[in-house]
């Protein structure tokens, strides 16, 4: 392979520094997956259609398929390895087990890492397409289901723990 | 100290969330190669060539297999339909379907091996297509009879003939995908002799014994593990392309190779449910008693194997009717070879057989729950056989109480709330319930723990979790005290997951077993194998039942039809987990929906081939289409089966089209024959 098909390149993972070197084709999914040993991410699709492949990116949402490994250099990435950082699982990981949001997991490391992202974007006042009043003066959007069933919808589960998946959601937030 | 009945979390859970659960292609293997499959673009025909000189010098690429070098294969393997010509992979160049694998690129990294399958040249002599699928279609015949064969009870033309009401009408579902969130793949090695592989499947000892037979190996050659799967609903109930092709790759280039499927080829070259086309007539007397029933489904499959969406199964138990008459159709065609999607047969004919039973009460000026009442049989209605237990009615009673039906106007289009139209529906339903030979071993450690060994799968069933409470509570010792062990082929036959028939033929095993270990005062091991008993079993009906109840808006200007509740009352025998079985149930009843409202495969009829292959263009129920959904149990106790259970893996998916396709015609007064329900078939 010729050198202008690679990359060298640093990528921030669950707090670690990673460098290596990259085809520049190459996801930010599949480095997870196939060069740093990260496989919680899944790849349920490759386009950006199922969320399962979910990570943070500098604490936002991003799905991993479609972004490319050297667009992420720089950014402290997290995946569901690294929610819970070294220590206890974090209050919506254990909601997760309680309310049995999840049957196969295979959507789950996306739902979870989109469900964190989600509650920073309420938090700092983001509406969604269910939000009633979305004038840039109004109210912060309540967390009800309807608005956390808008805000997850790019999480696909087809095993159907979706009301589970709300339930924990919505425990967690407001159990604070 | 009963496990069974409590309520508990998954024991994998917490490998769950924190990511550390591995699938198949997430388990790290030295030296691995990648495989990329290439499929079949055109419909019907002859490959011409494959330029595989014009890759051959691409980056990372190790080689390219297709019919003219790949190893030949045992025509007679197969499954329960037979031999299977679609596990013929890369063995002459017929193109049989669009979707068919042609070759298999494999280099050092996936992206190499993708980039030349991308570009790999495949030219083809095309040939004339048929994939319009008709009920009347020419080369359509009966289909194969090892299950759901024709029934022909009672004089069927007379009783319609005396009936008062009689309903006759043609109901259609489409092609429909399994779309388990974890594509197929498949990592395969020799550790000298011996093929071991990693495999997304929902039974590894079946697939184990038919790639040995494929690759005409024995048995003790072949292993194949599975620890986590992401889902099946049928779709990896065979042995997939993903592992035959990758057992070819390793052996031809003597290192470890993955072969996981892109969202687009598990579409195209794994399974679907078939389009099926239902007539269906009811016969009844004013008084809602049904005289006669005449289920004709028509579905389509593929001449690569044979299979049954077997459609008529409820039509011969659900209700008593004097005559019943029941037959299939099946119409061949250049697709892809269908196969069990969750509630084979059982979803597509009870969306028509309980679409008709509204439309009968309709006709009959009868609520649909009580024309359900009247015709509760006695025994089975065709086999004559008694029903083990039977509790429809305690679903359909509590379901009705529970979700306010008492209160319900039966006529059509008389609500509304501003500008949608509401409206709510019913459907009842059962699905066969059994058990098939397992084996199971149980070893009485030294710590005091028992090792328990058997072949299951848990592709998200909660099937370790409730094998776990099952063995414990058979070997008399608190969980904690067992080691469960599965998801390998070397731990002897087992069932699949599938057929709603794990958890029964698992827990069979296990408690008998345990029952021998206790012979021998909790010490040693024993290995047994339940045919022999399974043989006893005294011929009975044997179902688990429910009613779902469903309230939709229908948006008359839009044709956006919602659901706003959804309640299923289920009869599964002993439930051995209430918070997994209930969120298998759900789940279930989420797939119901979708069905409903969302899922078609849609068919170019020009080129034959599948459109809308991706989850952009294929829709499945995401979380905004999902509202909060009642599911419980009425108490239920399966006689015949240890540990009193039915299955509940599939019959969450039956009935709950035909509830919504009912509550849509009691909101807008239009009936819906055929599925899903889009806008185009609401808006007026
Ligand atoms: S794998 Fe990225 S969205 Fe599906
Ligand atoms: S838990 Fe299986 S896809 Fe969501």
């Amino acid at each position: 392979m010729t050198n202008h098909h690679r990359s060298e390149i640093s990528l921030h993972v669950n707090g670690v520094t990673h460098r290596l070197g990259v085809d520049n084709r190459t996801t930010l999914l599949d480095t997870l997956r196939e060069n740093l040993g990260h496989t919680g991410p899944k790849k349920g699709c490759d386009h950006g259609q199922c969320g399962a492949c979910t990570v943070l990116l500098d604490g936002r949402r991003v799905v991993s398929c479609l972004t490319l490994a050297v667009a992420a250099e720089g950014a402290e990435v997290t995946t569901v390895e690294g929610l819970a950082g070294d220590g206890e699982l974090l209050p919506l990981q254990q909601a997760f087990i309680r309310f049995d949001g999840f049957q196969c997991g295979y959507c789950t490391s996306g739902q979870l890492c989109s469900a964190v992202g989600m509650l920073a974007e309420h938090a700092a006042g983001w509406p969604s397409s269910v939000t009633a009043d979305v004038s840039p003066d109004g109210p912060t959007p309540v967390l009800d289901a309807a608005e956390v069933r808008e805000r997850m919808s790019g999480n696909l589960c087809r095993c159907g723990a979706y009301p589970s998946i709300v339930r924990a959601v919505l425990e967690t937030e407001a159990a604070g | 100290m009963n496990a069974v009945g409590v309520a508990q979390p998954r024991i994998e859970g917490p490998a769950k969330v924190t990511g550390a659960a591995r699938y198949a292609a997430d388990v790290p293997i030295e030296g691995l190669a990648f495989g990329a499959v290439v499929l079949a673009t055109v419909t019907r025909g002859r490959i011409r060539d494959i330029d595989v000189d014009a890759v051959r010098n691409m980056p990372g690429v190790l080689g390219v297999i297709d019919h003219r070098n790949a190893p030949r294969l045992n025509p007679k393997a197969g499954g329960f339909f037979g031999p299977d010509g679609q596990l013929q992979l890369l063995q002459d160049e017929m193109i049989p379907f669009a979707g068919r694998p042609v070759a298999l690129v494999v280099a050092e990294t996936l992206e190499q091996a993708q980039a030349a399958a991308h570009v790999l040249p495949v030219t083809y002599d095309e040939e004339p297509h048929d994939t319009n699928f008709t009920a009347d279609h020419p080369a359509g015949r009966p289909a194969m009879t090892i299950f759901d064969e024709p029934v022909d009870v009672g004089d069927v033309e007379a009783e319609l003939a005396a009936s008062s009401v009689v309903v006759e009408e043609r109901y259609r579902t489409p092609e429909e995908y399994h779309s388990a969130m974890e594509p197929h793949s498949a990592t395969v090695w020799w550790d000298g002799e011996r093929l071991e592989a990693i495999d997304s499947n929902q039974g590894p000892f079946v697939i184990a014994a038919t790639l040995a037979t494929l690759f005409s190996l024995s048995l003790e050659k072949v292993r194949i593990r599975t620890e986590h799967v992401g889902g099946g609903f049928g779709s990896k109930g065979l042995c997939g392309p993903q592992l035959i092709l990758a057992a070819m790759a390793a052996h031809r280039f003597g290192r470890p190779v993955r072969v996981t499927l892109t969202r687009t080829q598990v579409f195209l070259t794994t399974a679907m449910r078939p389009a099926t086309d239902q007539l269906i007539r009811i016969g009844a007397d004013a008084d809602g008693r049904l005289r006669a029933i005449w289920h004709e489904p028509a579905f389509e499959i593929s001449p690569l194997v044979e299979y049954i969406e077997g459609c008529t199964e409820l039509t011969k138990t659900l209700y008593a009717a004097r005559a019943i008459r029941t037959r299939l159709t099946a119409v061949p065609l250049d697709i892809l070879p269908p196969y069990s999607m969750r509630g084979p047969g059982a979803a597509p004919g009870s969306f028509a057989l309980e679409s008709a039973m509204d439309e009968l009460a309709e006709r009959l000026g009868i609520d649909p729950l009580e024309l359900r009442l009247r015709n509760e049989p006695a025994a089975g209605p065709v086999s004559g056989l008694p029903f083990s237990s039977r509790n429809l009615v305690e679903c359909l009673r509590e379901g009705a109480h529970r979700f306010g039906w008492g209160t319900r106007d039966h006529r059509p289009r008389l609500r509304r709330e501003g500008s949608l139209l509401v409206g709510t529906g019913l459907a009842a339903t059962s699905f066969s319930a059994g058990a098939f030979p397992s084996s199971a071993t149980i070893t009485a450690e030294a710590d005091g723990t028992f090792t328990v060994a058997i072949g299951a799968t848990d592709l998200g069933t909660g099937a370790r979790t409730a094998l776990t409470a099952i063995a414990a509570d058979a070997l008399e010792a608190g969980t904690e005290r067992i080691r469960l062990r599965i998801s390998d082929s070397d731990l002897g036959p087992a069932w699949s997951a599938g057929g709603s028939r794990g958890t029964t033929s698992w827990a069979w095993a296990i408690t008998e077993a345990a029952e021998k270990l206790r012979g021998q005062e909790w010490r040693g091991t024993v290995t047994i194998d339940t045919t022999q008993s399974l043989g006893g079993l005294p011929g009975r009906e044997r179902h688990a039942y429910s009613a779902v109840f469903a309230e939709v808006t229908a948006d008359p200007a839009t044709g956006e039809v919602r659901v706003r509740r959804l309640l299923g009352m289920f009869a599964v025998g002993r439930v051995v987990n209430p918070l997994l079985a209930r969120s298998q149930v759900i789940g279930g009843m989420i797939g119901g929906l979708s069905m409903a409202l969302h899922e078609e495969g849609v068919r170019d009829p020009v080129s034959g081939r599948h459109v809308n292959a991706d989850f952009a263009g294929y829709h499945i129920a995401a979380h905004a289409d999902v509202p909060d959904i009642e599911a419980d149990f009425v108490p239920d106790h399966e006689p015949g089966i240890p540990v009193g259970v039915k299955g509940a893996g599939e019959i969450g998916n039956v009935g709950t089209a035909a509830a919504i396709a009912n509550a849509v015609w009691h909101a807008t007064g239009v009936r819906q024959r055929s599925l899903p329900i889009r806008l185009d078939r609401v808006l007026e």
